[in-house]
């Protein structure tokens, strides 16, 4: 009697216990994402001291799988030029402008790329930074001429550390948190960033999420620059005055020694 | 310490800033000059963009013209009358020069310009000074025979006869006035004051009498500069106020002891060291557009 009893309220138990898991599993369906993710920061304020930041980036996924995270800045058009030899002297001869290239662009991944997404996949997303430029259209240049002018592009945006050469890596502890670190150099563009994570599994991308991050001047530095851009012809005539004053300080102190 | 310079968009060192803006006031100490030929080349040397390191130079040399006129002001060593007809010139110069950075800036040849002119007139200047300087040092031994005021050239037969009682002259104001348009299209392009190329042509070609001419050349430098610093912020956004009160600061403390120190060495020697320094920098200059570039690419956002 007592057995059956105790039997029963165990199986009572499980029931219920059962219920409020499968309840978990349905809800876990509807409502969760196979990809979370944030950023420590959603502002990189450039100010006095500013000489680079990191950005921790850090989320989790539901099952085993592979994840990416790119960064591009705001899109731009670049003039690139070219210099040749005219008597002896380099000069800037000849002049190609993209439009449209981001700014800046960095990537992590937890694998090598290659391993994670096959070329279509990644041609597609913009994963890699031989994706993520723009060619020069056909009217402007030939296929052969235009593959130089972006290699070009490639190698000076690599070399002002726009577009790191490597690509980072993305840390798991255990198979589902993950985190990575995004840098950004001292002399960053400033503008609007969209942080784009991929959850990829079995070549397919099977959760993304895009986080917005703001990459702006604060303090003294933005006021200065947004008031020489806006209030040029006021901003000479301070700068000026400030010189003037500067100037007249400078020989009251040279008087004084 | 690193600072973040707003206009320039880059973060450097504030100490080797300050340490430049000292040396060039040191040097400026010394020889009386106004150190900006050096300091435009230097700043580009240490990656200010050339287009900010011009117009924010110019804006230096208001201060530093400043404080330097007032002195000469005190002693009377200004002709008024011959300062505002090089002004005259110096203002329409300058105007047309930031017009014309502009243009080049557009066709991205700006700083092939910059650093072409550099080469030119520093080449020139430090050639020029190390040849006087050695002669003076030379001449020093044997007294040679003393040279007239000034030859009467061509110059003297122009119309628009002005007499300029300070400086003993009596010249046409055409001369005075396409002088100081042809300094004001340098100082727009090159963001000195332009006393290195005014001086000796006030010298040479005005005949002016050397101590009204530093002062002289100083109170149109003003006016420039001034004018140089408000087109360029209003034209090109290139003006760097915080670069150019660090760079200052440092010029101020090292003219102090520039003047102290340049007392006490010989003048010939010296003009034959900063002569030297001159070339060297040309030199510098000269190199980088020889030079095959590390990269033939190169590129300009926005």
């Amino acid at each position: 009697m007592r057995r059956a009893r105790i039997i029963g309220a165990v199986a009572a138990g499980l029931a219920a216990g059962l219920l409020t898991l499968s309840a978990l599993q349905v809800a876990r369906v509807a409502f969760a994402a196979p990809l979370v993710a944030d950023i420590s920061d959603h502002l990189v304020a450039i100010t006095t001291g500013f000489a680079g930041t990191d950005v921790l980036l850090f989320g989790a996924v539901e099952e085993k799988g592979d994840v990416v995270v790119m960064v591009r800045g705001p899109r731009e058009a670049i003039t690139m030029y070219r210099k040749s030899r005219v008597a002896g002297i380099w000069i800037n001869t000849a002049s190609m402008t993209f439009e449209q290239v981001p700014s800046f662009y960095a990537i992590a991944a937890s694998a090598p790329l290659e391993d994670i997404a096959g070329e279509s996949l990644r041609r597609r997303h913009e994963l890699g930074v031989e994706y993520a430029l723009p060619s020069l259209p056909l009217a402007k240049a030939s296929r052969n001429i235009a593959r130089e002018w972006k290699a070009a592009l490639l190698r000076n945006l690599q070399r002002q550390a726009l577009y790191p050469r490597q690509v980072g890596r993305v840390n798991f502890l255990g198979n589902q948190l993950f985190r990575t670190r995004l840098f950004f150099p001292a002399n960053v563009p400033t503008g609007n960033y969209q942080v784009e994570t991929y959850f990829i599994r079995d070549q397919r991308v099977i959760g993304a999420q895009t986080t917005p991050l703001a990459v702006s001047k604060l303090g003294m530095e933005a006021d200065i620059f947004d008031f020489a851009h806006h209030y040029a012809p006021y901003y000479g005539l301070i700068a000026v005055a400030v010189a003037l004053v500067a100037g007249w300080i400078a020989h009251a102190v040279f008087r004084r020694g | 310490m690193q600072v973040y310079l707003p206009i320039a968009e880059l973060s450097l060192d504030v100490f080797v800033l300050l340490g430049l803006g000292g040396v060039i006031g040191l040097l400026s100490g010394i020889f009386g000059v106004g150190g900006g030929f050096l300091m435009t080349p230097l700043l580009i040397f240490i990656g200010v963009p050339p287009a900010v390191a011009v117009a924010t130079q110019a804006n230096q040399v208001v201060a530093s013209s400043v404080s330097g006129v007032l002195a000469h002001w005190r002693r009377g060593n200004v002709d008024l009358r011959m300062g505002l007809v090089l002004l005259a010139g110096g203002f329409a110069g300058s105007t047309a020069g930031v017009s014309l950075f502009s243009l080049l800036r557009q066709l991205g040849q700006i700083d092939l310009v910059i650093n072409l002119s550099y080469v030119v007139f520093l080449g020139t200047i430090g050639v020029l000074m190390v040849m006087e300087g050695a002669r003076a040092l030379l001449r020093r031994r044997r007294a040679g025979p003393r040279r007239k005021l000034h030859q009467h050239t061509w110059i003297h037969g122009l119309p628009l006869k002005v007499r300029f009682r300070k400086s003993r002259l009596y010249i046409s104001a055409l001369v005075p006035l396409s002088i100081g348009f042809g300094v004001g299209v340098l100082s727009a392009i090159m963001g000195v004051g332009g006393g290195f190329i005014l001086v000796p042509a006030m010298i040479y070609l005005l005949g002016m009498p050397t101590i009204v001419v530093i002062g002289t050349s100083l109170f149109q430098i003003i006016f420039v500069a001034a004018n140089v610093t408000f087109w360029q912020a209003t034209q090109n956004q290139t003006v760097d106020v915080v670069l150019a009160i660090i760079l200052l600061a440092g010029a101020v403390i090292g003219a102090q002891f520039g003047t102290r120190l340049g007392s006490r060495l010989p003048s010939d020697a010296l003009r034959l060291l900063l002569g030297l320094i001159v070339i060297v920098v040309c030199g510098r200059l000269f190199f980088e557009l020889i030079a095959e570039p590390i990269d033939i690419y190169s590129m300009s956002i926005r």
